[in-house]
């Protein structure tokens, strides 16, 4: 059985796309009120509990506020950008969802469907370019609104967007060494164990690319403008930076997309690092799906849902950990910001991936094949790295003070 | 018939947004539609099974350069000039002579002048092995790092200098 061909594969696709959309802005929704309660929880006080069971449909109230509200139009605005603005600012979140594959491939009577609405065979690079057209929205928000608070917003968070996303493309160049392939169900299937066909590696990438996870997920948090990263809405400073001028749906608009915005972060660390839609310790669910249309493995209806609650439950706890993070850390310095990308993390990045890369030339010379020892090995190397870097990390002489930097 | 259709609507929108983006006074707009010009490159360059080149432009153009530009117009806050480039008839004469000669000689390639014999208007280039062989980085890689490895490292250090050079030049002086 091959994968779905001609009209079955058209509808295949719309039902993929208008399914995907609507679960990520219900996941969106959801996430609004979790990060609410999660914050009173910390916080040590109730969130917010007066509208439905535990104040679970808040969120509808705060959608129809939103709707019903008077929306301004600031005098001094540019009128076309500033209503684009918001627009641009969700997309990028959205449409990167299309190349994240999200479970085991469906069989049905006309062939399966693979679980991912574009298999891209620029997957990886795909991702990267649409994350990285994230900044306009921002951008152009903060400068089209006409106000100085706005346009420092604006200025802040594209600066802060280009320079982490160095950092972001480089902390996955050790991945694409090790899977020798940018397509993302490929990146999937690596982290699998399989009996046929091109040996893999049997583990997940969070063990032996430990501290590419950490480049990521730091890089990740800046790219998304979240806490301790959010300085383009710094409350302090910039009554709220980029999106102070908006109000009603567009405001909401914002919102929505940073919230997308940590989805995807999250889905991307599920399917680099956490293993995809992989349930660890079950061999049953390790299908792979050659970029030739062949499938090694069986699967079935029940499977799908299952690796789907895997990828739900993984993503959710990642976005459990974004959130955590927010609440917890308080907010870095502007040089501060710029110190850590450009001084620490770009060569942090850059020297990982040189040692991976000699560290993957010698495995490769001693002649250990592609697997489960192959992957120990670099976890190994990762750890001994991860003790070096920590160490040297938050010792005064990268992140430094106000004081000692007079 | 899709793949003309698409190909017919990359290159409109691509003009389009390239004429709008030269003939806009307004610096962020015409950066805007730049982008969008690049988009519809990329389009093609997809279309062409180029993938690699599609999302390179994106990311390098659309995604780096660009914003840079619109960084520094912004920072500069030169958004709300109304001055206009071309100024006076001379302007607007060079300009439209130009424009005249550059879609004369286009339209002669399409009807079928006998300077353009050389040049295909079918596609019929080979790639030496399918896409589903090699995969898209895979061609560009390894003759990158194989045939032309001194290319690229002469360029790279073409690239440090030149990086080395600007910080050189922005540095003050009394640091």
């Amino acid at each position: 059985m091959g994968p779905v061909t001609g009209g079955a594969f058209v509808v295949a696709t719309i039902i993929k796309v208008a399914v995907f959309f609507t679960v990520m802005m219900l996941s969106v929704m959801l996430a609004t009120i979790v990060e609410r309660k999660i914050a009173g929880f910390i916080q040590d006080r109730s969130g917010p509990n007066r509208v439905g069971p535990w104040g679970a449909l808040q969120v509808i109230a705060d959608g129809i506020k939103n709707i019903i509200k008077e929306e301004t139009m600031p005098a001094q605005a540019i009128r076309q950008f500033f209503v684009l603005a918001p627009v641009l600012a969700i997309l990028p979140a959205t449409i990167l969802f299309a190349v994240i594959p999200f479970g085991s491939p469906l069989p049905t009577q006309w062939g399966f469907v693979e679980m991912i609405v574009a298999d891209a065979s620029i997957g990886f690079l795909y991702i990267l370019a649409i994350g990285s057209i994230g900044v306009y929205g921002i951008a152009m928000a903060g400068w089209s609104s006409g106000s100085k608070y706005s346009l420092l917003g604006g200025l802040r968070g594209s600066a802060q967007m280009i320079s982490y996303e160095v950092a972001l493309a480089l902390s996955l160049v050790p991945l694409i060494l090790l899977v020798g392939d940018v397509r993302a169900p490929e990146i999937v299937s690596m982290q699998q164990g399989f009996t046929a066909g091109a040996p893999t590696y049997s583990m997940w990438f969070v063990f032996p690319l430990f501290l590419g996870l950490f480049f990521f997920f730091v890089s990740g948090l800046a790219e998304t403008n979240r806490l301790p990263f959010d300085l383009p809405e710094a409350e302090a400073e910039l009554v709220t930076g980029y999106h102070t001028e908006y109000s009603a749906m567009k405001f909401s608009m914002f919102m929505i997309g940073e919230f997308a915005h940590v989805i995807t972060v999250a889905a991307l660390v599920t399917v680099f690092f956490l293993g995809g839609w992989d349930i660890p310790f079950w061999a049953g669910d390790n299908i792979r799906v050659l970029s030739d249309g062949t499938v090694i493995g069986e699967p079935t209806g029940w499977k799908t849902i299952l690796t789907l609650g895997s990828f739900s439950i993984k993503t959710s706890l990642v976005v459990v950990v974004f959130m955590w993070i927010r609440w917890t850390l308080p907010r870095f310095r502007y040089d501060q910001l710029m110190d850590l990308g450009w001084k620490f993390m770009l060569e942090a990045v850059t020297v990982y991936i040189l040692v991976i890369a000699f560290v993957i030339l010698g495995i490769e010379a001693v002649g250990i094949p592609v697997g489960i020892w192959y992957a120990l090995i670099l976890f190994v190397v990762n750890l001994l790295l991860a003790l070096m870097l920590f160490f040297m990390i938050d010792r005064g002489a990268i992140i430094r003070g106000a004081a000692r930097k007079i | 018939m899709s793949e003309n259709f698409l190909f017919q609507a990359f290159s409109a929108s691509a003009i389009l947004a390239a004429v709008i983006m030269v003939t806009r006074k307004n610096p962020v707009t015409a950066v805007i539609f730049l982008v969008v010009v690049f988009f519809s490159v990329s389009g093609m360059f997809l279309m062409l099974d180029a993938h690699y080149v599609a999302a390179i432009n994106v990311i390098l153009y659309g995604g780096a350069i660009m914003v840079l530009f619109l960084f520094v117009i912004m920072l500069l806050n030169l958004g709300h000039t109304k001055q206009k480039d071309l100024k006076g008839p001379m302007g607007g004469l060079v300009g439209g002579t130009i424009a005249v000669a550059f879609l004369g000689t286009l339209t002669q390639f399409f009807i079928g002048g006998s300077e353009f014999e050389g040049m295909s208007r079918q596609g019929d280039v080979q790639l030496p092995l399918g896409l589903e062989q090699q995969g898209v980085i895979a061609p560009i890689a390894r003759p990158l790092f194989t045939d032309y490895i001194i290319v690229l490292e002469v360029t790279g250090i073409l690239l440090l200098t030149a990086i080395v050079g600007a910080i050189f030049l922005t540095k003050k002086r009394s640091v």
